[in-house]
Protein backbone atom coordinates (compact mmCIF):
# COMPACT_ATOMS: atom_id res chain seq x y z
CA UNK A 1 0.00 0.00 0.00
CA UNK A 2 1.41 3.36 -1.13
CA UNK A 3 1.81 6.15 1.48
CA UNK A 4 -0.96 8.12 1.92
CA UNK A 5 -1.41 11.93 3.04
CA UNK A 6 -4.26 13.96 4.01
CA UNK A 7 -4.81 17.11 3.15
CA UNK A 8 -6.05 19.94 2.31
CA UNK A 9 -3.75 23.15 1.04
CA UNK A 10 -5.81 25.74 2.59
CA UNK A 11 -4.07 24.70 5.67
CA UNK A 12 -0.66 25.77 6.48
CA UNK A 13 0.75 22.52 7.84
CA UNK A 14 0.07 20.86 4.39
CA UNK A 15 1.20 22.77 2.40
CA UNK A 16 4.96 21.92 4.21
CA UNK A 17 4.09 18.37 3.82
CA UNK A 18 2.93 18.72 0.65
CA UNK A 19 6.17 20.57 -0.48
CA UNK A 20 8.40 18.56 1.04
CA UNK A 21 6.75 15.25 -0.45
CA UNK A 22 6.85 17.39 -3.69
CA UNK A 23 10.42 18.39 -3.87
CA UNK A 24 11.85 15.39 -2.79
CA UNK A 25 9.50 13.06 -5.27
CA UNK A 26 8.26 10.86 -2.04
CA UNK A 27 5.83 8.86 -3.84
CA UNK A 28 2.51 9.27 -2.23
CA UNK A 29 -1.23 9.45 -2.73
CA UNK A 30 -2.71 12.69 -1.85
CA UNK A 31 -5.86 12.18 -0.31
CA UNK A 32 -7.97 14.95 -0.55
CA UNK A 33 -9.64 16.72 2.96
CA UNK A 34 -11.31 19.42 1.91
CA UNK A 35 -11.84 21.64 5.70
CA UNK A 36 -14.31 23.99 4.02
CA UNK A 37 -16.71 21.14 3.10
CA UNK A 38 -16.35 19.55 6.98
CA UNK A 39 -14.53 16.31 5.34
CA UNK A 40 -12.11 16.33 8.39
CA UNK A 41 -15.23 15.13 10.84
CA UNK A 42 -16.27 12.50 8.46
CA UNK A 43 -16.32 8.94 10.35
CA UNK A 44 -13.73 7.64 7.66
CA UNK A 45 -10.85 10.11 8.18
CA UNK A 46 -11.68 9.89 11.80
CA UNK A 47 -10.09 6.09 11.91
CA UNK A 48 -6.69 7.64 10.45
CA UNK A 49 -6.72 10.62 12.65
CA UNK A 50 -9.04 10.90 16.05
CA UNK A 51 -7.94 14.74 16.01
CA UNK A 52 -9.98 15.17 13.14
CA UNK A 53 -7.03 17.17 11.60
CA UNK A 54 -5.20 17.65 8.25
CA UNK A 55 -1.79 16.65 7.79
CA UNK A 56 -2.38 13.09 8.57
CA UNK A 57 0.03 10.23 7.25
CA UNK A 58 -0.69 6.83 6.82
CA UNK A 59 1.75 4.17 5.95
CA UNK A 60 0.73 0.83 6.30
CA UNK A 61 -0.85 0.54 9.30
CA UNK A 62 1.70 3.44 11.15
CA UNK A 63 -0.82 6.80 11.48
CA UNK A 64 0.64 9.72 12.35
CA UNK A 65 -0.47 13.28 12.87
CA UNK A 66 1.18 16.38 13.74
CA UNK A 67 2.74 18.23 10.36
CA UNK A 68 6.32 18.73 12.52
CA UNK A 69 6.07 14.84 13.18
CA UNK A 70 4.87 13.93 9.64
CA UNK A 71 8.28 15.98 8.02
CA UNK A 72 10.95 14.71 10.25
CA UNK A 73 9.46 11.19 9.70
CA UNK A 74 9.61 11.39 5.69
CA UNK A 75 12.93 13.17 5.97
CA UNK A 76 13.76 10.17 8.03
CA UNK A 77 12.59 7.31 5.96
CA UNK A 78 13.32 8.89 2.73
CA UNK A 79 16.85 9.65 3.17
CA UNK A 80 15.90 13.42 2.15
CA UNK A 81 19.20 15.38 1.56
CA UNK A 82 20.92 16.58 4.99
CA UNK A 83 19.96 19.99 4.98
CA UNK A 84 16.45 19.55 5.14
CA UNK A 85 17.12 18.09 8.94
CA UNK A 86 20.87 18.12 9.51
CA UNK A 87 22.57 15.41 11.28
CA UNK A 88 25.16 17.99 12.57
CA UNK A 89 23.67 18.50 16.17
CA UNK A 90 23.86 22.00 16.42
CA UNK A 91 22.28 22.77 13.26
CA UNK A 92 19.61 20.38 13.47
CA UNK A 93 18.88 21.90 17.74
CA UNK A 94 18.42 25.28 15.79
CA UNK A 95 15.57 23.76 13.44
CA UNK A 96 14.04 22.04 16.25
CA UNK A 97 14.08 25.33 18.07
CA UNK A 98 11.98 27.20 15.75
CA UNK A 99 9.93 24.06 15.14
CA UNK A 100 8.71 24.22 18.66
CA UNK A 101 8.80 28.07 19.11
CA UNK A 102 6.18 28.39 16.18
CA UNK A 103 3.59 26.59 17.31
CA UNK A 104 2.29 28.95 19.96
CA UNK A 105 4.10 32.51 17.90
CA UNK A 106 3.95 32.41 14.34
CA UNK A 107 1.41 29.63 13.30
CA UNK A 108 -0.98 31.02 16.25
CA UNK A 109 -0.51 34.60 15.03
CA UNK A 110 -1.19 33.81 11.16
CA UNK A 111 -4.07 31.76 12.42
CA UNK A 112 -5.79 34.21 14.08
CA UNK A 113 -5.35 36.67 11.39
CA UNK A 114 -6.57 35.07 8.77
CA UNK A 115 -9.52 33.95 11.02
CA UNK A 116 -10.33 37.63 12.14
CA UNK A 117 -9.86 39.12 8.51
CA UNK A 118 -11.24 36.43 6.37
CA UNK A 119 -12.46 33.41 7.67
CA UNK A 120 -14.60 35.24 10.22
CA UNK A 121 -16.11 38.43 8.51
CA UNK A 122 -16.40 36.77 4.76
CA UNK A 123 -17.10 33.24 5.87
CA UNK A 124 -19.54 33.22 8.48
CA UNK A 125 -20.36 37.12 7.92
CA UNK A 126 -19.87 38.03 11.24
CA UNK A 127 -18.45 41.52 12.50
CA UNK A 128 -15.22 40.97 14.14
CA UNK A 129 -14.72 44.00 16.98
CA UNK A 130 -11.44 46.34 15.93
CA UNK A 131 -9.30 45.92 19.16
CA UNK A 132 -9.05 42.27 18.15
CA UNK A 133 -7.85 43.10 14.92
CA UNK A 134 -5.38 45.45 16.14
CA UNK A 135 -3.94 42.90 19.09
CA UNK A 136 -3.69 40.50 16.62
CA UNK A 137 -1.96 42.81 13.99
CA UNK A 138 0.19 43.38 17.19
CA UNK A 139 0.89 39.19 18.15
CA UNK A 140 1.61 39.19 14.10
CA UNK A 141 4.01 41.45 14.08
CA UNK A 142 5.92 40.87 17.41
CA UNK A 143 6.43 37.16 15.86
CA UNK A 144 7.81 38.51 12.23
CA UNK A 145 10.21 40.63 13.89
CA UNK A 146 11.63 37.95 16.19
CA UNK A 147 11.81 35.56 12.94
CA UNK A 148 13.67 38.16 11.46
CA UNK A 149 16.09 39.17 14.25
CA UNK A 150 16.43 36.17 16.11
CA UNK A 151 15.80 33.18 13.44
CA UNK A 152 17.55 34.47 10.39
CA UNK A 153 19.58 37.11 12.11
CA UNK A 154 22.25 37.29 9.57
CA UNK A 155 22.50 33.99 7.91
CA UNK A 156 20.73 32.99 4.53
CA UNK A 157 18.40 30.82 6.09
CA UNK A 158 17.50 30.12 9.91
CA UNK A 159 19.90 27.20 10.43
CA UNK A 160 22.77 28.67 8.11
CA UNK A 161 23.38 28.49 4.80
CA UNK A 162 20.96 26.15 3.76
CA UNK A 163 17.54 25.75 3.68
CA UNK A 164 15.76 23.18 6.43
CA UNK A 165 12.69 22.26 7.48
CA UNK A 166 12.45 25.27 9.87
CA UNK A 167 12.30 27.82 6.77
CA UNK A 168 9.67 25.65 4.87
CA UNK A 169 7.43 25.46 8.30
CA UNK A 170 8.16 29.35 8.58
CA UNK A 171 7.10 30.35 5.49
CA UNK A 172 3.80 28.34 4.63
CA UNK A 173 2.90 29.84 7.59
CA UNK A 174 3.78 33.21 6.91
CA UNK A 175 1.92 33.22 3.76
CA UNK A 176 -1.11 32.53 5.47
CA UNK A 177 -1.67 36.53 6.58
CA UNK A 178 -0.81 37.64 2.93
CA UNK A 179 -3.80 35.35 1.70
CA UNK A 180 -5.86 37.51 4.46
CA UNK A 181 -4.45 40.09 2.46
CA UNK A 182 -1.93 41.82 4.51
CA UNK A 183 1.35 42.16 2.69
CA UNK A 184 4.07 41.27 5.33
CA UNK A 185 6.65 41.73 3.13
CA UNK A 186 6.54 45.09 2.55
CA UNK A 187 8.90 47.19 4.88
CA UNK A 188 10.94 43.94 5.65
CA UNK A 189 13.49 43.92 3.27
CA UNK A 190 15.22 41.31 5.62
CA UNK A 191 12.41 38.89 5.71
CA UNK A 192 11.56 39.50 1.61
CA UNK A 193 15.31 38.85 0.80
CA UNK A 194 14.75 35.49 2.56
CA UNK A 195 11.24 34.42 1.25
CA UNK A 196 13.07 34.87 -2.18
CA UNK A 197 15.64 32.68 -1.51
CA UNK A 198 13.25 30.03 0.19
CA UNK A 199 11.31 29.86 -2.78
CA UNK A 200 13.84 29.61 -5.00
CA UNK A 201 15.28 26.75 -2.77
CA UNK A 202 11.94 25.06 -3.10
CA UNK A 203 11.39 25.75 -7.00
CA UNK A 204 8.92 28.83 -7.92
CA UNK A 205 6.54 26.58 -9.80
CA UNK A 206 5.93 24.39 -6.78
CA UNK A 207 5.58 27.47 -4.29
CA UNK A 208 3.44 29.65 -6.51
CA UNK A 209 0.98 26.24 -7.31
CA UNK A 210 1.05 25.15 -3.65
CA UNK A 211 -0.30 29.11 -2.70
CA UNK A 212 -2.72 29.54 -5.16
CA UNK A 213 -5.23 28.96 -2.87
CA UNK A 214 -4.68 30.65 -0.04
CA UNK A 215 -3.92 33.57 -2.04
CA UNK A 216 -7.46 33.90 -4.11
CA UNK A 217 -8.88 33.60 -0.09
CA UNK A 218 -9.87 37.36 0.74
CA UNK A 219 -12.12 37.38 -2.53
CA UNK A 220 -12.78 33.78 -2.85
CA UNK A 221 -13.87 32.86 0.89
CA UNK A 222 -17.81 33.07 0.23
CA UNK A 223 -20.18 33.03 3.12
CA UNK A 224 -20.52 29.56 4.17
CA UNK A 225 -23.70 27.21 3.78
CA UNK A 226 -25.27 26.34 7.16
CA UNK A 227 -23.70 22.37 7.39
CA UNK A 228 -20.19 23.95 7.26
CA UNK A 229 -20.94 27.27 9.55
CA UNK A 230 -22.16 24.81 12.08
CA UNK A 231 -18.25 23.25 11.58
CA UNK A 232 -16.44 26.58 11.81
CA UNK A 233 -18.75 28.70 14.37
CA UNK A 234 -17.23 26.51 17.66
CA UNK A 235 -13.60 27.81 16.59
CA UNK A 236 -14.21 31.58 16.74
CA UNK A 237 -13.57 31.24 20.38
CA UNK A 238 -10.47 30.12 19.98
CA UNK A 239 -9.56 33.05 18.21
CA UNK A 240 -11.82 36.21 19.59
CA UNK B 1 40.95 17.10 28.50
CA UNK B 2 38.76 20.34 29.31
CA UNK B 3 35.25 19.42 31.28
CA UNK B 4 32.15 20.43 29.12
CA UNK B 5 30.47 23.26 30.70
CA UNK B 6 26.71 22.46 30.38
CA UNK B 7 24.55 25.09 32.15
CA UNK B 8 20.82 25.42 32.45
CA UNK B 9 19.44 27.98 33.13
CA UNK B 10 15.61 27.39 34.83
CA UNK B 11 12.82 28.67 37.05
CA UNK B 12 11.89 25.45 38.49
CA UNK B 13 8.32 27.13 39.03
CA UNK B 14 8.11 26.74 35.08
CA UNK B 15 6.69 23.56 33.98
CA UNK B 16 9.25 23.18 30.81
CA UNK B 17 12.01 23.89 33.14
CA UNK B 18 11.33 20.99 35.59
CA UNK B 19 11.10 18.94 32.84
CA UNK B 20 14.63 19.09 31.65
CA UNK B 21 15.96 19.27 35.57
CA UNK B 22 14.15 15.91 35.75
CA UNK B 23 15.69 14.81 32.77
CA UNK B 24 19.40 16.32 33.47
CA UNK B 25 18.55 14.30 37.30
CA UNK B 26 17.54 11.39 36.41
CA UNK B 27 20.63 10.38 33.61
CA UNK B 28 23.32 12.00 35.83
CA UNK B 29 24.27 14.32 32.95
CA UNK B 30 26.70 16.23 34.66
CA UNK B 31 25.82 19.98 34.45
CA UNK B 32 25.26 23.39 36.33
CA UNK B 33 22.05 24.87 37.38
CA UNK B 34 21.31 28.33 37.16
CA UNK B 35 18.56 30.06 39.30
CA UNK B 36 16.75 32.45 37.18
CA UNK B 37 13.55 33.56 39.44
CA UNK B 38 11.03 34.68 36.71
CA UNK B 39 9.10 36.71 40.03
CA UNK B 40 11.56 38.86 41.03
CA UNK B 41 12.29 39.41 36.87
CA UNK B 42 15.69 37.81 36.52
CA UNK B 43 15.00 37.27 32.81
CA UNK B 44 14.61 40.85 32.10
CA UNK B 45 18.52 41.71 33.27
CA UNK B 46 20.63 42.83 30.80
CA UNK B 47 23.03 39.60 31.39
CA UNK B 48 19.97 37.66 30.37
CA UNK B 49 18.44 39.09 28.22
CA UNK B 50 21.58 39.00 25.75
CA UNK B 51 21.86 35.39 26.42
CA UNK B 52 17.80 35.34 25.38
CA UNK B 53 16.22 38.08 23.91
CA UNK B 54 12.91 36.43 24.24
CA UNK B 55 13.68 36.72 27.97
CA UNK B 56 12.25 33.35 28.92
CA UNK B 57 13.48 30.52 30.35
CA UNK B 58 14.44 27.32 29.75
CA UNK B 59 17.99 28.57 28.13
CA UNK B 60 20.55 25.60 27.58
CA UNK B 61 24.63 26.41 26.80
CA UNK B 62 26.06 23.55 25.94
CA UNK B 63 30.16 24.98 25.85
CA UNK B 64 28.88 28.39 24.11
CA UNK B 65 26.23 26.85 22.15
CA UNK B 66 22.85 28.62 23.35
CA UNK B 67 19.48 26.92 22.86
CA UNK B 68 15.94 27.57 23.54
CA UNK B 69 12.68 26.02 23.90
CA UNK B 70 12.48 23.13 26.17
CA UNK B 71 11.80 20.38 23.82
CA UNK B 72 14.38 20.90 21.27
CA UNK B 73 16.82 20.93 24.75
CA UNK B 74 15.90 17.89 25.64
CA UNK B 75 15.93 16.30 22.12
CA UNK B 76 19.59 17.94 22.06
CA UNK B 77 20.75 16.68 25.27
CA UNK B 78 19.29 12.96 24.86
CA UNK B 79 20.96 13.17 21.59
CA UNK B 80 24.54 14.48 22.87
CA UNK B 81 24.77 12.74 25.62
CA UNK B 82 25.34 9.19 26.78
CA UNK B 83 21.65 8.54 27.88
CA UNK B 84 19.30 5.12 27.79
CA UNK B 85 17.36 5.39 24.18
CA UNK B 86 13.93 5.25 25.38
CA UNK B 87 13.93 9.16 26.13
CA UNK B 88 14.37 9.78 22.52
CA UNK B 89 14.05 6.63 20.37
CA UNK B 90 16.15 5.92 17.63
CA UNK B 91 13.68 3.89 15.28
CA UNK B 92 11.92 5.73 13.57
CA UNK B 93 8.07 5.21 13.88
CA UNK B 94 8.79 5.17 18.02
CA UNK B 95 10.67 8.62 17.29
CA UNK B 96 8.07 9.92 15.10
CA UNK B 97 5.12 8.66 18.38
CA UNK B 98 7.82 11.14 20.61
CA UNK B 99 7.74 14.30 17.99
CA UNK B 100 3.90 14.08 17.47
CA UNK B 101 3.17 14.10 21.25
CA UNK B 102 5.32 17.15 21.33
CA UNK B 103 4.11 19.17 18.67
CA UNK B 104 0.38 18.53 20.17
CA UNK B 105 1.75 19.35 23.40
CA UNK B 106 2.31 22.86 22.59
CA UNK B 107 -1.17 23.38 21.60
CA UNK B 108 -3.28 21.05 24.29
CA UNK B 109 -1.71 20.32 27.16
CA UNK B 110 0.71 23.34 27.52
CA UNK B 111 -1.43 26.05 27.02
CA UNK B 112 -4.70 24.69 28.32
CA UNK B 113 -3.03 23.23 31.67
CA UNK B 114 -1.45 26.45 32.34
CA UNK B 115 -4.60 28.43 31.52
CA UNK B 116 -5.91 27.12 35.10
CA UNK B 117 -3.19 28.29 36.71
CA UNK B 118 -2.94 31.62 35.63
CA UNK B 119 -6.21 32.14 36.51
CA UNK B 120 -6.51 30.31 39.61
CA UNK B 121 -2.71 31.65 40.48
CA UNK B 122 -1.19 33.86 38.62
CA UNK B 123 -3.41 36.82 37.95
CA UNK B 124 -5.02 36.99 41.39
CA UNK B 125 -1.18 37.02 42.70
CA UNK B 126 -0.64 39.71 40.53
CA UNK B 127 -3.42 41.82 39.95
CA UNK B 128 -4.65 41.16 43.63
CA UNK B 129 -8.23 40.65 42.88
CA UNK B 130 -10.75 37.48 42.93
CA UNK B 131 -10.69 34.63 40.42
CA UNK B 132 -12.94 35.19 37.88
CA UNK B 133 -14.97 31.97 38.19
CA UNK B 134 -16.65 32.16 34.65
CA UNK B 135 -13.35 32.13 32.83
CA UNK B 136 -12.01 29.47 35.02
CA UNK B 137 -14.89 27.33 34.45
CA UNK B 138 -14.46 27.30 30.73
CA UNK B 139 -10.53 27.11 30.96
CA UNK B 140 -11.08 23.78 33.55
CA UNK B 141 -13.50 22.63 30.58
CA UNK B 142 -11.30 22.88 27.85
CA UNK B 143 -8.62 21.07 30.08
CA UNK B 144 -10.94 17.91 30.69
CA UNK B 145 -11.01 17.71 26.59
CA UNK B 146 -7.26 17.81 26.21
CA UNK B 147 -7.49 15.43 29.09
CA UNK B 148 -9.62 13.10 27.09
CA UNK B 149 -7.74 13.35 24.48
CA UNK B 150 -4.48 12.50 26.11
CA UNK B 151 -6.10 9.72 27.35
CA UNK B 152 -7.42 8.63 23.72
CA UNK B 153 -5.21 9.03 21.27
CA UNK B 154 -1.68 9.00 23.25
CA UNK B 155 -2.19 6.83 26.25
CA UNK B 156 -4.42 4.59 25.82
CA UNK B 157 -3.78 1.13 27.14
CA UNK B 158 -0.12 1.91 26.93
CA UNK B 159 1.93 2.54 30.16
CA UNK B 160 3.20 5.59 28.73
CA UNK B 161 2.45 8.33 26.67
CA UNK B 162 4.33 6.94 23.45
CA UNK B 163 5.00 3.40 24.46
CA UNK B 164 5.87 1.10 26.62
CA UNK B 165 8.91 3.13 27.74
CA UNK B 166 8.81 6.59 29.44
CA UNK B 167 9.84 9.08 26.84
CA UNK B 168 10.64 13.19 26.75
CA UNK B 169 7.18 13.38 26.09
CA UNK B 170 5.78 11.87 29.38
CA UNK B 171 8.01 14.61 31.35
CA UNK B 172 7.08 17.78 29.32
CA UNK B 173 3.16 16.66 30.00
CA UNK B 174 3.47 15.26 33.37
CA UNK B 175 4.81 19.19 34.87
CA UNK B 176 2.48 20.49 32.81
CA UNK B 177 -0.01 18.88 34.81
CA UNK B 178 1.49 19.51 38.03
CA UNK B 179 1.44 23.34 37.84
CA UNK B 180 -2.12 23.48 39.10
CA UNK B 181 -1.04 21.95 42.07
CA UNK B 182 -0.05 25.07 43.13
CA UNK B 183 -3.24 26.32 44.13
CA UNK B 184 -4.47 22.80 45.61
CA UNK B 185 -5.69 21.62 42.50
CA UNK B 186 -5.05 18.07 41.11
CA UNK B 187 -6.29 17.60 37.25
CA UNK B 188 -6.23 14.34 37.07
CA UNK B 189 -8.31 13.62 40.57
CA UNK B 190 -11.51 11.93 38.54
CA UNK B 191 -9.23 10.01 36.00
CA UNK B 192 -7.50 6.69 37.33
CA UNK B 193 -5.67 5.88 33.99
CA UNK B 194 -4.07 9.05 34.09
CA UNK B 195 -3.01 8.85 38.08
CA UNK B 196 -1.69 5.54 37.14
CA UNK B 197 0.49 6.92 34.11
CA UNK B 198 1.42 9.72 36.64
CA UNK B 199 2.63 7.47 39.45
CA UNK B 200 4.57 5.32 36.76
CA UNK B 201 6.32 8.52 35.35
CA UNK B 202 7.27 9.53 38.90
CA UNK B 203 8.48 5.53 40.00
CA UNK B 204 10.47 5.72 36.79
CA UNK B 205 12.32 9.19 37.37
CA UNK B 206 12.69 8.36 40.96
CA UNK B 207 14.06 11.35 43.37
CA UNK B 208 14.01 13.87 40.34
CA UNK B 209 10.68 14.29 40.22
CA UNK B 210 10.41 15.23 44.24
CA UNK B 211 13.76 17.46 43.43
CA UNK B 212 12.11 19.07 40.59
CA UNK B 213 8.64 20.28 42.01
CA UNK B 214 10.31 20.63 46.14
CA UNK B 215 9.72 24.63 44.93
CA UNK B 216 6.65 24.30 43.65
CA UNK B 217 5.25 22.07 46.95
CA UNK B 218 6.38 24.49 48.88
CA UNK B 219 4.78 27.01 47.08
CA UNK B 220 1.65 24.89 47.13
CA UNK B 221 1.86 24.19 51.22
CA UNK B 222 2.15 28.49 52.00
CA UNK B 223 -1.13 29.05 50.11
CA UNK B 224 -2.72 26.64 51.77
CA UNK B 225 -1.40 27.50 55.18
CA UNK B 226 -2.87 30.83 54.71
CA UNK B 227 -6.29 30.21 54.01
Amino acid sequence: MALELYLDLFSQPCRSVYIFAKKNNIPFEFKTVSLMNGDQCGCEFQKINLIKKVPALRDGDFRLAESIAILLYLADKFKTPDFWYPADLQQRARVNEYLSWQHSAMRLHGCRIFWLRVLIPKGLGMEVPQDKLDAALEDLNNSLKLIEEKFIEDRPFIAGDNISLADLVAIVEIMQPVGAGLDVFDGRPKLSAWRDRVRAAIGTELFDEVHQNVLGAKDNVKLMDATTMAIFKPKIKLFM
Amino acid sequence: MAARLLEVYLDLLSQPCRAIHILLGCTNIPHTVRTVALRKGENRTPEFTKLNPMQKVPVMVDNGFVLTESDAIMKYLATRYDVPQHWYPRQPERRARVDEYTAWHHTNTRPHAARVFLLEVLVPQQTGSPVDEGRLVRALSQLEETLDRLEAMFLRRQPFLCGDDITVADLLAVCELMQPEMSGRDVLQQRPALQRWRSRVQAAVGEAFHRAHAVLYAVRDRRAAKL
